[in-house]
């Protein structure tokens, strides 16, 4: 049995919330069976309360980091923890913010306070997961046996992900949110996203910034923006108009229909809580929210209790991105933990020759990858084979050993992640063939597709498992 | 009853077994397969005709071995359910009963030794004989086998030769490679007829091994008849506790396979040496 501290930050394009918990991992096969570690339990140990997510004065685009940092660290104060004992985690910039450019200056000066093994960004469709699990609706859709479409709805976007016995079958983000107008009570609006814009403009209402508004004016929008999400849960409607919403770095699309129904994030808490005051926030929320309690999507779904709502991605974050290894693979010491590893799935082909034993392809893939990429490493990802006879585990070692020694560059170690159950015995046949030459790690039991990050910590319960999270998006 | 009624029900009886088979002559039905039952791929096929909820069946057939989901007629098992069981039932049989062929344990470059049973039915109801060597095979090991080994591997039919057909060729040189790379004195390997898992004692005994490993056939159930374990034990000798024997069981394609299995052991085989120690006392 043991335990990891895992952080949870999430910078949202108006709240910021950190919280930390415990993971345990423990060996749940049978004493006289090779150890198979899981995680067998998460608690969350501390929740911070929402903060509003400083920005700069002069650019109200921008993050101000210095603020930020310094919230943080009274986050960990407050909790009694440092960032040494820190395990793993998540920092995830969502919503507008992500492509703010400061993200990256912003999540450089955290990580002085975040620890070392802490996943910086997920990228957008790996939010929406995030979100889906700290919500509930996973476990929603596990326990009934059923598909529920989670949709967190924030500030700047809104994240959805949907689930089907507790799989992950679809996930997208829009640029729909509570926050993309701002308003204050005397109806003077002072900010329009350009997503508002377009919606706005869809709607044919004058909607800029400086000038005076009407609440008619507002309601129209949220309602359009409602009934958008409506459109993007699978429920029809004006979908050329919703293509425009898209999150750019979102590669989703319209989720089918039939799911039940969760919402997270603070417009569900604006649901959940209405406000008497349409514009308590000085924004889009509380309509949005009024006008999706009386849309379609609940009208037409059933709509089931989230556990979490405005703390869904934070708990998700906090919980649900660290994964574990299988229970027997291969490493040298030292070599984790390494940090932001590109993937790169070979194609079929390429593994076929591997396994036939010209690692021709493979090194050309390798090299094309680390060109395209400006990567100074990889992460190598194979099917391997099923209950492989010593001679073809053998030649496929001896090819990859090859092959990866000609294509990466000097220094740079071998990092394998390989689907089926052998990558003890292929990191051990391969480290005897390198002879010290270089550095090799095998692990299996995750799969991280090509253009996925991933981060690999330091080995625990006895040097047996490593933690893993895999992320789709990088700064910097 | 009369004549007429019992001429009345076999046409009928008649008809439905025609309707049932074909009522066509032989060569005009093409030639199919025959089905084999204990195929993966008739182990996958759903027997429930009309499950209220065919996917969360699946779910629950992928998560067990046991047979469920398999329908029923009256209060017994269907037809092909009851086959099935006595397929795999007569697998498990042959997997206690048969012996090995020599040519395979040749192929590997091992000798065979045996214990003092004669053949298999001594082996099976005398579990005595099965823990002593005959005085020709003692003699044999100390004549051809390294003495003072750091680590003696030696295989054993145990109750299942389908698990030493089935995995020793795989575990066997990933384990004695690992091992000796390590730095370790690896001891001459070779196969053991007739042989339990206490057999190892003596082994270690007669060659004045440190660590002992013997990779055994498992008494088949009728999820599989191929699974292997390996006991390991440190400074084994005749008349020592069980609970100084280290285990790892499950060795099979659709347990552990071979190769990883054997990657594992070497390293399970190293920590013991280390630790001088096996079984509880060792420190996982």
């Amino acid at each position: 049995m043991a335990t990891l501290l895992s952080v949870g930050i999430d910078i949202g394009t108006t709240t910021t919330q950190v919280v930390f918990s415990h993971i345990e991992l423990d060996n749940v096969a049978g004493y006289f069976s090779v150890p198979r570690i899981s995680i067998t339990g998460r608690k969350l140990l501390y929740k911070s309360r929402v903060h509003t997510t400083p920005l700069l004065d002069h650019d109200r685009a921008l993050i101000d980091g210095e603020r930020l940092a310094g919230i943080v660290r009274d986050e960990y104060g407050r909790a009694g923890f440092t960032p040494e004992q820190v395990d793993t985690g998540a920092v995830i910039i969502t919503g507008e913010s992500a492509r703010k450019e400061n993200a990256s200056v912003v999540l450089e000066r955290l990580s002085r306070f975040a620890g070392e093994f802490v996943v910086s960004t997920a990228g957008p469709d790996l939010e929406s997961v995030v979100a889906g699990k700290g919500s509930g609706a996973c476990l929603y859709s596990e326990q009934n046996e059923c598909r529920v479409l989670n949709l967190d709805i924030g500030g700047g976007t809104t994240n959805l992900a949907l689930f089907d016995t507790g799989e992950l079958v679809h996930r997208s983000c829009y640029d729909i949110g509570g926050h993309l107008v701002l308003v204050d009570h005397d109806l003077n609006v002072s900010s329009v996203s350009a997503p508002a814009r377009i919606v706005a403009e869809a709607e044919g209402v004058p909607l800029a910034d400086g000038s005076r508004t009407s609440l008619d004016v507002l309601e129209r929008i949220a309602k359009r923006m409602a009934d958008l999400l409506a459109c993007a849960a699978g429920l029809g409607g004006d979908e050329a108009l919703l293509e425009r919403l898209r999150t750019s770095t979102s590669t989703g699309g319209i989720a089918p229909a039939g799911a039940r129904i969760c919402f997270s994030g603070g417009v569900a808490e604006c649901m959940a809580r209405m406000p008497e005051d349409p514009l308590a926030y000085g924004d889009l929320g509380v309509l949005l929210g009024r006008a999706l309690l009386e849309g379609r999507l609940c009208r037409e779904a059933q709509v089931i209790p989230a556990l979490e709502r405005i703390s869904a991605t934070v708990i998700g974050a906090g919980i649900y991105t660290t994964s574990l290894s299988g229970s027997t693979i291969y490493y040298q010491p030292g070599i984790f933990p390494v940090k932001n590893v590109p993937a790169l799935r070979l194609e079929d082909e390429v593994e076929r020759a591997c396994v036939a034993g010209d690692g021709g392809p493979l090194a050309a893939q390798v090299e094309w990858f680390m060109r395209q990429g400006d990567a100074t490493r990889l992460l190598v990802c194979l099917k391997g084979m099923r209950d492989p006879s010593y001679d073809a585990l053998a030649v496929c070692a001896r090819t990859l050993c090859g092959a990866l020694d000609k294509a990466l560059p000097e220094d740079a170690p071998v990092l394998i992640a390989v689907e089926s159950d052998t990558a003890k015995a292929l990191g051990t046949l391969m480290a005897r063939i390198s002879d010290g030459k270089r550095r090799i790690a095998v692990i299996d039991a995750v799969h991280p597709m090509t253009g996925e990050f991933v981060d690999i910590g330091p080995p625990v319960m006895s040097g047996m498992v490593v933690p893993v999270a895999v992320k789709t998006l990088l700064f910097g | 009853m009369d004549d007429r009624l019992i001429q009345l029900i076999v046409d009928e009886v008649v008809r439905q077994l025609g309707r049932g088979v074909g009522a066509t002559p032989a060569d005009t039905v093409p030639e199919a397969e025959p089905l084999d039952i204990t195929s993966p791929e008739a182990r996958a096929a759903s027997l429930l005709a009309d499950p209220a909820s065919p996917d969360a069946l699946e779910r629950m057939r992928k998560r067990t071995t046991a047979r469920i989901g398999v329908g029923r007629a009256g209060p017994r098992l269907n037809t092909r359910t009851m086959l099935t069981l006595r397929a795999d039932h007569a697998q498990a049989r042959d997997a206690v009963f048969s012996t090995i062929d020599p040519k395979f344990i040749e192929s590997l470059g091992l000798m065979t030794v045996r214990t003092m049973c004669a053949d298999k039915q001594t082996f099976i109801t005398r579990p005595d004989l099965g823990r002593r060597l005959s005085p020709e095979s003692e003699k044999l090991i100390l004549e051809k086998c390294v003495h003072d080994p750091d680590v003696q591997i030696y295989a054993a039919d145990g109750l299942s030769t389908t698990a030493i057909r089935a995995n020793l060729d795989r575990i066997l040189p990933i384990l004695i490679e690992t091992l000796t790379s390590s730095g370790l004195k690896v001891g001459t390997p070779f196969y053991m007829e007739y042989g339990r898992v206490a057999a190892e004692d003596r082994v270690a005994e007669l060659l004045g091994a440190k660590v002992v490993c013997v990779l055994i056939g498992e008494r088949p159930g009728l999820a599989t008849a191929s699974s292997m374990s390996a006991y390991i034990a440190y400074n084994a000798h005749v008349g020592m506790p069980e609970a100084r024997r280290t285990v790892v069981s499950n060795i099979h394609k659709d347990g552990l396979n071979a190769i990883e299995a054997g990657a594992y052991i070497a390293e399970v085989i190293k920590k013991i040496y280390e630790q001088k120690a096996s079984g509880i006392e060792l420190v996982k």
